[in-house]
C-alpha cells in the first residue's frame, strides 16, 4: 500500500472535496485516513442528503412507518472542475445499510468494517425520546449512515467492492445482487467461531492484544457515554430552573416600582438562559455520536480477532490432524504400536490384520495424508494472508480512531468554551438590570 | 460628626410610642438614594439619609455617621445539669457617651435574642423590626448544633443587631442597651408584661370582627396588598434559589462521576492519552469550580432572601397591631359619642394621639424598610450575577488552557455540524 508523501495531498483533496450537498451539510469533521489513490470516494462524491418518512407493507404485509435515506452521487472530476451536474440519487432504509455491512463482514473478515449508526438510541438522558421516529434522532442517524459510507468509500480495501458501488448506484435489483453472492452461506457459524475461541491453542500475540484492547475501549467507551448521559440530565435541570426566575421576576415587578424594571428585564435574560440549554446539548449529542462510533468500531475490532482466532484454530485443528494421521501410517508400516489404539488393542486380541487389508489401509491412508498436507497448506495461507492483512487494517484503524478521537474531543472542548461565553454574557446583561434596580 | 445628627426623639426613649417631629427630614426615603450607576449617594453631615443604613456591607462612607457597631462571632458550646446550648459573642464599640464603655463584649444565646426581639416589638409596635433567624428549622431535619446550621444562624444574628445598629429608633432603645452590655440579664427580664395587656386582646379582636377593616385608611389598605402579593413573590424567589442549589450540588456530583470515565480510559490508550487526560483534569476543575459557586451563592444569595421571606410575616404582624390600635381608639370613641358607657374623654384623646404616633411610626419605618429591601436585593442579586459571571469566566479559562496545550486556537468557531434548519 502506498503510504508516501501522497497521503498528504490525499488528505487534503479530501478536504477540498468536501461534499457540498442541497442542504449544506458536510461530513463529520473527521477526514477518513487514505491510503491507496484508488479509493471510490476520489472518483466519486457521497452524500446521504434527506430523511423522508414512508408507510409501506412489510414481510407480513402489515403496515408499518419506516424512514428512507437519499443517497446522492456525482462524479469527483466534475466537481473538480467547477461543473455542478445534477447528483444520481436513490432511496435506502437503515435495513439495507445493515445488509451491506453484514456482507462486507462476511466478506471482508481481515478489514475493521465501520460501523452503522444505533439501531436504537441508546445513553439517552431524559429529553431525548428513544424513539426511532424523533426527528433528532433521524437527523443524528442520516449524519452517522453518511459518515458510514464515507469512511467504507475511503477504505483502500471495501471501496472497490461491487455491491458497494451498487449500492451507491443502482436502487432496484440491489437485494438480489447481494443474496446472490451467497455471502450469508460463507457467514461462520457462531457456534465454530465460539468454539475456536474457547479451544485455540497460539493465538498470535498482537491479536490477544488488540482483542483485549477492543474489550477494554468498548467498557471505557460505555462508561464515558452513561457518564455524560447523566451530566446532560442535570445540566438540563440547573438550566430550566433558572426559566422559573423569569416567571417570578416577572410577577414580582408588577408589584414595585422602582425595581420592577431591572426585575423584569433580568427575568427575561433568565428566560433566555433556560432555552440555551436545548441547542447546547444538541450539539453535544454529536459528540456523544462520535464516540459512540468507536464503542461500536470495538466490536468490528473484535470480529478480525476472532476471525484470526478461527483461522489459527483451524490450521492447529488440520495440523493436529496431519500430524495423527502420519502417525497412524508409520504404526501401520512398521507395525510398531506407539500410542494406545483400538486397533493395537484388537490385534493384540484376535491377530493383526491379514496384509492385503493392511495395504488397503495404508493407501487410504496416504491419500489422507495428501488432502490433510494440502490443507494444511491452505489453512496456513487463509491464517498467514488474515494475521498480514488484519495487522495493516489494525494499523490504519489506529492512526484513525487516534486522529478522530482526539479531534472530537477538541471540539467538546471549543463546545465548553461556547457554552461558557453564552454564560458569561447573559450574567453580564442580567448584572447590568439588577444594577438598575 | 456622628453624634450631632441623631434625631431629637433619641432623647425621649423612655416612652413606649416614638415622638416624630421631623417627618418632613424622614421624607428623603422615598426618594431615589443611590446614583445611577449604583454607588451610594455621597456623605453630607445634614442629610438625615447617612442615618440610615442604605447598604448592609457599605466601607468607609456611611462609617463615618455610625456611632454603634456590633458584631456576632464565635460561638460556643455550653453544657449544663438540663441542656445544651450555643451561646454567641456579641461585641458592641461605639461612641455613644451613654454607653459606659467604648467597647463591651457579652455572651449571648439565641433565647436572649428573641427576649430583645419581643421587648422592642412591645416598645415600638408598628415599627418593623429585622427578623430573626427561625427557631426550627423544620425541612431537612438540620441537626441542631451541626457547624452549617450555627454558621448560618450565626450570621443571620449578626444581620439582625446591624440592622438594629443603625435604625434611628431602635438602636436607642434602652433595652437594645442592655443585651448589648449587661453581663446578667435576668433581672432586665423580670419586667412586666408590655404594652398589650392579655385581657385587652379579646375585647379587641370581638370589635374587630364586627368593623372589619372599613376604618383602615387607604394608604394601609394599599400596603396590605402590597405585603400579601409581596410575601408570595419573595417565597417564590427564595425557592427557586434554593431549588438551583440543589440542582447544582446534584450536577457536581455527577460531573464527579464523569471525569474519571476520561482518565481511566487515557490509561488504555498511547496517542490519545494526553487530550483525554486533559479533558477529565478540565471537567474535575470545572466541578469544582461549580461546588465553590453553589456554596458562594448559598452564602450570598439565601440569607438575604430568606430574611425577606420572614419580614413578610412581621410586616403582616405590624399591619396588624395598627389596625388593633385603631379598633383601641374607635371603641372607646363610639363609646363617647354614643354615651351609652361612661367615657373618659382624656382616654379616647390619649388613644387617638397613640393611634397617630403609631401610623406615622409606621409610614416611617415602611419608606426605612423599603429602602432597605431595595438596597439589600439589588447588592445580592447584583453578587449572585457576578459570582455567576466569575464561575463562567473561570470554567472559560480551564477550557481555554486545554485547548492552548493540544495547539488549538480557542477563538476558531468550532468546525461542527450545526442542527438543521
Amino acid at each position: 500500500m502506498a503510504e508516501d508523501g501522497r497521503d498528504e495531498s490525499l488528505a487534503t483533496d479530501e478536504e477540498d472535496s468536501e461534499p457540498s450537498c442541497e442542504d449544506g451539510t458536510g461530513s463529520l469533521s473527521s477526514a477518513p485516513m487514505l491510503e491507496d489513490g484508488s479509493t471510490l470516494i476520489r472518483r466519486m462524491e457521497i452524500c446521504v442528503a434527506e430523511a423522508e418518512k414512508r408507510t409501506g407493507k412489510n414481510a407480513v404485509n402489515m403496515g408499518e412507518n419506516y424512514t428512507v435515506y437519499l443517497i446522492e452521487t456525482r462524479p469527483m472530476d466534475a466537481v473538480n472542475e467547477g461543473r455542478n451536474p445534477a447528483p444520481d440519487s436513490l432511496w435506502r432504509r437503515y435495513s439495507e445499510f445493515e445488509l451491506l455491512r453484514n456482507y462486507l463482514l462476511v466478506s471482508y473478515p481481515c478489514v475493521i468494517v465501520p460501523p452503522l449508526p444505533e439501531k436504537r438510541a441508546e445513553f439517552v438522558w431524559h429529553k431525548l425520546s428513544a424513539d426511532n421516529m424523533d426527528p433528532d434522532f433521524v437527523e443524528r442517524r442520516r449524519v452517522g449512515l453518511e459518515n458510514f459510507l464515507l469512511r467504507v468509500a475511503s477504505h483502500p480495501v471495501l471501496s472497490n467492492d461491487k455491491i458497494l458501488h451498487h449500492f451507491l448506484t443502482e436502487e432496484h435489483g440491489w437485494k438480489e445482487a447481494v443474496y446472490e453472492t451467497g455471502f450469508q452461506a460463507k457467514a461462520d457459524s457462531r457456534l465454530r467461531a465460539l468454539s475456536a475461541t474457547f479451544r485455540v491453542r497460539n493465538p498470535d500475540k498482537r491479536f490477544v492484544e488488540m482483542k483485549h484492547y477492543s474489550d477494554e475501549l468498548q467498557s471505557h467507551t460505555s462508561q464515558l457515554l452513561r457518564a455524560r448521559a447523566r451530566v446532560a440530565d442535570r445540566l438540563y435541570g440547573v438550566y430550566k430552573v433558572h426559566g422559573n426566575y423569569g416567571r417570578v421576576f416577572s410577577e414580582w415587578s408588577a408589584i414595585e416600582r422602582e425595581m420592577g424594571d431591572g426585575l423584569q428585564s433580568a427575568g427575561h435574560h433568565m428566560d433566555a438562559f433556560a432555552a440555551s440549554i436545548d441547542d447546547i446539548l444538541e450539539e453535544e449529542e454529536h459528540y456523544a455520536d462520535q464516540i459512540k462510533e468507536y464503542l461500536s468500531f470495538a466490536e468490528a475490532l473484535r470480529a478480525v480477532c476472532r476471525k484470526h482466532e478461527l483461522t489459527q484454530f483451524e490450521l492447529e485443528v488440520s495440523t493436529q490432524d496431519l500430524i495423527t494421521k502420519r502417525q497412524q501410517r508409520e504404526e501401520l508400516a512398521t507395525g510398531m504400536v506407539r500410542t494406545f489404539s483400538f486397533k493395537g488393542v484388537t490385534n493384540k486380541l484376535f491377530g493383526a490384520e491379514p496384509p492385503e487389508q493392511r495395504e488397503a489401509r495404508l493407501k487410504l491412508l496416504e491419500e489422507l495424508i495428501c488432502e490433510g498436507e494440502e490443507t494444511v497448506r491452505e489453512k496456513t495461507l487463509e491464517r498467514q494472508e488474515h494475521v498480514e492483512r488484519g495487522l495493516i487494517d489494525m494499523q490504519r484503524f489506529k492512526q484513525q480512531k487516534d486522529k478522530d478521537l482526539k479531534e472530537a474531543l477538541l471540539s467538546y472542548a471549543l463546545m465548553q468554551v461556547s457554552m461558557c461565553k453564552k454564560g458569561i454574557q447573559v450574567w453580564s446583561n442580567a448584572k447590568e438590570c439588577f444594577l438598575k434596580m | 460628626m456622628a453624634a450631632q445628627d441623631t434625631p431629637s426623639s433619641a432623647a425621649d426613649l423612655s416612652a413606649p410610642v416614638l415622638d416624630l417631629d421631623e417627618d418632613d427630614d424622614l421624607e428623603v426615603f422615598s426618594k431615589k438614594t443611590s446614583l445611577s450607576d449604583g454607588r451610594p449617594l455621597p456623605t453630607s453631615p445634614s442629610s438625615m439619609t447617612n442615618q440610615y443604613h442604605l447598604d448592609q456591607e457599605e466601607p468607609d462612607e456611611n462609617l463615618k455617621q455610625r456611632d454603634l457597631f456590633i458584631s456576632v462571632d464565635n460561638p460556643e458550646s455550653h453544657v449544663t445539669a438540663i441542656e445544651t446550648f450555643i451561646m454567641y459573642r456579641v461585641l458592641t464599640r461605639t461612641t455613644r457617651p451613654d454607653f459606659d464603655s467604648s467597647e463591651v463584649e457579652v455572651m449571648r444565646r439565641y433565647q436572649e435574642f428573641s427576649w430583645l426581639r419581643s421587648k422592642l416589638e412591645e416598645s415600638h409596635p408598628t415599627l418593623i423590626i429585622p427578623p430573626l433567624p427561625e427557631k426550627f428549622v423544620v425541612k431537612g431535619m438540620v441537626e441542631r448544633f451541626s457547624e452549617d446550621f450555627i454558621e448560618t444562624r450565626k450570621r443571620a444574628l449578626h444581620r439582625f443587631l446591624q440592622k438594629i445598629s443603625v435604625h434611628p429608633v431602635l438602636s436607642h432603645s434602652p433595652h437594645l442597651k442592655a443585651f448589648l452590655t449587661a453581663q446578667d440579664l435576668t433581672p432586665h427580664k423580670k419586667q412586666g408584661p408590655g404594652l398589650f395587656s392579655r385581657m385587652g386582646d379579646t375585647v379587641r379582636s370581638m370589635a374587630q370582627s364586627v368593623r372589619g377593616s372599613r376604618g383602615r385608611p387607604q394608604e394601609f389598605c394599599t400596603l396590605q396588598d402590597y405585603v400579601d402579593r409581596f410575601s408570595t413573590n419573595i417565597s417564590s424567589v427564595d425557592k427557586v434559589t434554593q431549588r438551583i442549589i440543589r440542582e447544582q450540588r446534584e450536577y457536581v456530583d455527577e460531573l464527579h462521576q464523569y471525569s474519571p470515565a476520561y482518565s481511566q480510559w487515557a490509561e488504555l490508550e498511547e496517542g490519545l492519552s494526553e487530550p483525554l487526560q486533559g479533558v477529565s483534569r478540565s471537567l474535575e476543575l470545572c466541578a469544582q469550580e461549580t461546588d465553590a459557586q453553589a456554596q458562594d451563592l448559598s452564602d450570598v444569595l439565601v440569607p438575604v432572601l430568606h430574611e425577606y421571606v420572614l419580614c413578610a410575616d412581621t410586616l403582616r404582624t405590624v399591619l396588624r397591631r395598627r389596625d388593633n390600635i385603631q379598633t383601641d381608639f374607635e371603641v372607646k370613641n363610639e363609646a363617647l359619642a354614643t354615651k351609652k358607657v361612661d367615657q373618659d374623654m382624656e382616654e379616647v384623646e390619649a388613644l387617638s394621639d397613640r393611634l397617630e404616633q403609631a401610623n406615622q411610626a409606621l409610614r416611617t419605618d415602611w419608606r426605612h424598610w423599603r429602602s432597605n429591601l431595595r438596597s439589600d436585593v439589588r447588592t445580592a442579586l447584583v453578587s449572585a450575577a457576578d459570582r455567576n459571571l466569575q464561575y463562567y469566566e473561570k470554567c472559560l479559562a480551564v477550557w481555554e488552557s486545554f485547548l492552548l496545550s493540544q495547539k488549538v486556537d480557542p477563538a476558531q468557531h468550532h468546525n461542527h455540524k450545526s442542527s438543521s434548519t
